[in-house]
């Protein structure tokens, strides 16, 4: 990839000269769709972004959001997708290394992690392949820096075969007064590098992300993947927090896509300044780089500080007590951005045009049609075990027990759950905190697929008590050049958008990964969310415990379009119609209010596999369930906004529900036993078959 | 106060030192190249990756200027706790018998397990009766104890196992073994009683707030 002839237009116009070779590769990547959203920030107006717990909004490496006047929280998501394709374990490890670096910028410590990741068809072997290393680098990376990783989510599809997805999403903690920003400061401050030494990995990575995966990606892009270190990254987490306790940090910016160019330049432009940096300052790791190597690396576990000249000799101290390498290299100006190098300018552009000029791509879109109703005869008992089986609807033990998910003593609700909860004493509350999307959903029906993954991330917190609070997406898309693929991905910009401010939850941040398109075509349409709330009642597990009755609370949507049953049972269906905005936004804040109330015992989300899922996951070894339901739509229409409520009052149930539907599943049993009647068909399965047909992760995988 | 050492790469320092806090002892992180505080009544190995876990767990870190320090306040009798990757550093530095190795999932394991309390005639297992079952979480990759025949009978005939894994009814069998651990030992007592070193967690599971306090037993041994 060079840079394309109108965008060199475009520089020389400016410039009044023809760029230098190391001007050339930094506009190339820095006006690459992955740093500059050509094709999508048109779209992200949509979003909204406001609200009074909101602090910093989207722009700066990590959203932050006020628990209470005195306790933040940072959020942020990343996509490594390219990188995750071509070397599974070190692409997925560094995406986590990469988030994590964000939370650290703003000042905070972080707190959690999250992993939701999409891969091809199960029954490959590539997928398999895949999945094994990116979990591995995950837990390899996550564990070791000691940041949990406590919710997430796991899809399969035929259509991630050549492009899988990992998408991550990072929680920090700070308190108020420690905030840092990416906003440069003060001219004659210095620019001090902390961190890992520079070599020539991931050079260009930021144009490797911004095309389609060729056929030979696997071999032929792995120079362009980085490789981490999580060693040094948890030194870095420790000297960043001292570097915050002592006050020493102006402003702070990670070195990720476009490295130090990248970081430097935004930085510097976003607090309206320039630099002068000497490129030949950097601490490197091999001999004989040149300035665009040193200006293009994308080697991990570096951060770049903005600090006061007295402050730099503490700053270089503590970095050398963490055994972390640094550099001055260089210091905030007035005028532009330039980098020498060998005692010759070989950057000086004006920084502002550098961050922010990239033209925009005003492109064509194509809206994709909706099914109809064709619903095959189904056999309940085929029907009930390819859904509990799906891998997509299966236990993802497999996958969670890999990651540290307790280390930080916070985790109060681990993973398995509808959301994780965290312990935030520093707020007196809990912590919320979900993510994923669906690509069934999304592919029956971008728009809206995408806002039911919003309704359903929302559902999630609600079920475990909490109130949402913020929200980031990170929105997967293939070659927006292509009418439909930009028709599609238009489609679930905007329904998330609509259904977030339908729910009042802000989206504060973002990540956009276009051209995830390979030779075996464009990914589904994937907007992946990470949600928070706070939850400051109590709230009771999804298993179930043989004192009450069995209720659906929540609107039904009445149709099968997305959903697993007719994946494996053929047909078709629109997809499900949710509730207008006013009625969801009171389902959420319903299922929110009865989950925290003392008559519900038990309370577990609907969604991907429907009700038939629901069920299994609830029923124990000791406690069964006998429930009858109308018919088969019913059992495994995928709508969110709905739970399963085991409650011991239901008088209490429906005042509490008000306008919301509540209808009678049946009741608990101590047979251990899940009974479902549908239409005059009847099955039962034990808690031990269940398991067993959920364990199909773990089975096939060890 | 109990210094909870910190390596590069140690990850669990923080979280000893609050469940520490919640029991009520003065607890805090000491650097792992400052010297140990004078006032030094207790020392916990926390959890983590130290140096990467690069060569073996634990092996750099047992080499580390401090665990000279660490092994002088053991012999004086200052009780001395060895978590997760502080067991193998407990292990690699010579104050415990064994090594911990990779387990035989070869894989990462975070979940909970249930544990047998085989002695409860030390300082570090006084809260619990002998034959009780507690609920601990686990978090590693490498916990898979090992020793060779004759020491092991050695270690069994001194009383010096302290946990078995086993299911919730107590039986010790090969189902509720996680790792593979020779024997199902999930923690053993060091060379000088005031040692003790276990894979599974007890900070973690000691918060009211986070659902478990079964490990409080274990942290409150530090009263001596």
């Amino acid at each position: 990839m060079t840079l394309s002839d109108a965008d060199r237009d475009l520089v020389v116009a400016e410039l009044g000269r023809d760029p230098t070779p190391a001007e050339e590769i930094l506009f190339e990547n820095l006006w690459s769709e992955h740093c500059a959203y050509r094709s999508s920030r048109p779209l992200l107006s949509a979003f909204d972004s406001e609200g009074d717990q909101v602090v910093i909004g989207p722009g700066d490496d990590a959203a932050v959001v006020a628990l209470d006047d005195d306790t933040y929280i940072t959020l942020g998501i990343e996509s490594h997708n390219h990188p995750s394709y071509v070397d599974p374990y070190d692409g997925a490890a560094t995406g986590v290394g990469g988030i994590v670096r964000d939370t650290l910028s703003m000042g905070a410590y972080p707190i959690a992690l999250a992993d939701c990741l999409y891969f091809g068809d199960f029954d490959r072997e590539h997928s398999r392949y895949l999945l094994d290393g990116v979990v591995e680098g995950i837990a390899d990376y996550g564990n070791a820096i000691g940041v949990p990783t406590v919710t997430g989510s796991t899809s399969f599809h035929e259509n991630y075969e050549g492009n899988p997805l990992v998408n991550v999403a990072c929680v920090g903690l700070l308190s108020a007064d420690r905030l840092v920003t990416a906003e440069a400061q003060k001219a004659g401050n210095k620019l001090v590098l902390v961190g890992s030494s520079t070599g020539r990995d991931g050079l260009g990575g930021a144009s490797f992300a911004s095309e389609d995966l060729a056929e030979d990606a696997e071999t032929e892009d792995r120079p362009a993947v980085q490789v981490g270190d999580p060693y040094t990254e948890k030194l870095l987490i420790e000297c960043n927090e001292a570097l915050i306790d002592e006050d020493l940090v102006e402003s702070a910016r990670d070195l990720g896509a476009a490295g130090l160019g990248g970081a430097s330049s935004e930085l510097v432009a976003k607090g309206g300044f320039g630099a002068e940096i000497d490129l030949e300052k950097v601490h490197q790791r091999e001999p004989n780089m040149n300035a665009f190597e040193i200006l293009l690396s994308e080697s991990q576990e570096r951060m770049c500080y903005e600090v006061t000249p007295e402050n730099v000799e503490r700053v270089q101290e503590l970095a050398a007590r963490f055994d972390l390498g640094s550099a001055v290299i260089g210091e905030v100006a007035e005028g532009n951005y330039v980098c020498t190098f060998d005692g010759e300018p070989v950057v000086d552009v004006p920084p502002e045009f550098l961050a922010e000029g990239a033209p925009m791509n005003d492109l064509d879109s194509v809206e994709p049609e909706s099914a109809e109703r064709d619903l095959p005869a189904f056999d309940l008992e085929d029907a009930f075990e390819a859904v509990v089986a799906d891998p997509n609807t299966a236990s993802k033990r497999w996958v969670y027990r890999q990651y540290d998910h307790e280390v930080g003593l916070r985790t109060a609700r681990r993973p398995g759950d509808d959301a994780a909860l965290l312990d935030v004493p520093e707020a007196d509350t809990k912590l919320a905190f979900t993510g994923g999307a669906d690509p069934n959903w999304t592919t029956a029906a971008p728009y809206d697929g995408a806002r039911a993954v919003a309704f359903e991330n929302a559902t999630n917190l609600a079920a475990k008590g909490a109130s949402p609070l913020a929200t980031v997406d990170c929105l997967n898309g293939g070659n927006p050049e292509k009418p439909d693929v930009y028709g599609g991905f238009k489609g679930i910009v905007d329904g998330l958008a609509d259904m977030c401010r339908a729910l009042s939850v802000p989206v504060v941040g973002g990540n956009v990964s276009l051209y995830n398109d390979s030779v075996s075509g464009p990914i589904p349409p994937t907007p992946t969310l990470a949600m928070v709330g706070k939850a400051d009642g109590s709230s009771p597990g999804l298993s179930l415990s043989g004192e009450g009755d069995l209720f659906l609370v929540g609107f039904p949507g009445g149709a099968l379009g997305g959903s697993a049953v007719l994946e494996h049972a053929g047909g078709s269906d629109a997809f499900p119609a949710l509730p207008e905005d006013a009625d969801a936004a009171t389902a959420v804040e319903t299922i929110r209010t009865v989950a925290a109330d003392e008559s519900t015992v038990a309370v577990h989300d609907v969604s991907h596999g429907g009700l038939a899922v629901a069920l299994a996951e609830m029923v124990t070894d000791e406690v069964g369930a006998e429930v009858s339901v109308a018919d088969y739509v019913s059992l495994f229409e995928e709508t969110p906004g709905r739970v399963v409520v085991e409650t011991t009052d239901e008088a209490a149930l429906r005042d509490l529900a008000g306008d919301v539907p509540v209808v009678e599943l049946g009741a608990t049993t101590d047979d251990a036993t899940l009974s479902l009647a549908v239409d005059g068909d009847e099955v039962a399965y034990g808690a031990a078959d269940i398991a067993d047909l959920r364990d199909v992760l773990a089975r096939e995988l060890d | 106060m109990i210094a909870v050492v910190q390596f590069g790469g140690s990850n669990c320092d923080r979280d000893a030192v609050r469940a520490l806090s919640d029991l009520g002892f003065e607890a805090e992180r000491v650097w792992h190249e400052d010297p140990l505080p004078e006032e030094t009544t207790g020392i916990v190995l926390p959890g983590g990756f130290s140096y990467g876990d690069y060569l073996r767990g634990g092996a750099m870190a047992a080499r580390s200027p401090i665990m000279k320090s660490v092994r002088e306040a053991a012999a004086e009798g200052v009780p001395v706790l060895g978590v997760c990757n502080g067991a193998q550093i407990g292990c690699e530095s010579g104050l415990t018998p064994g090594a911990f190795t990779t387990n035989a999932s070869a894989r990462f394991q975070c979940e909970h397990v249930y544990l047998r309390v085989e002695n409860a005639d030390t300082r570090w297992t006084a809260a619990y009766e002998e034959g009780e079952v507690i609920e601990l979480p686990i978090a590693h990759g490498e916990g898979r104890f090992e020793l060779d025949a004759e020491r092991y009978e050695e270690l069994e005939a001194d009383d010096r196992i302290l946990f078995r894994y086993c299911d919730e009814d107590g039986n010790v069998t090969d189902e509720a073994n996680p790792n593979g651990s020779l024997g199902n030992v999930a923690g053993v007592l060091g060379d000088s009683e005031s040692v003790a070193v276990l894979m599974p967690h007890p900070e973690r599971a000691s918060l009211p707030q986070l659902g478990n306090t079964d490990g409080r037993g274990v942290l409150a041994g530090f009263e001596g």
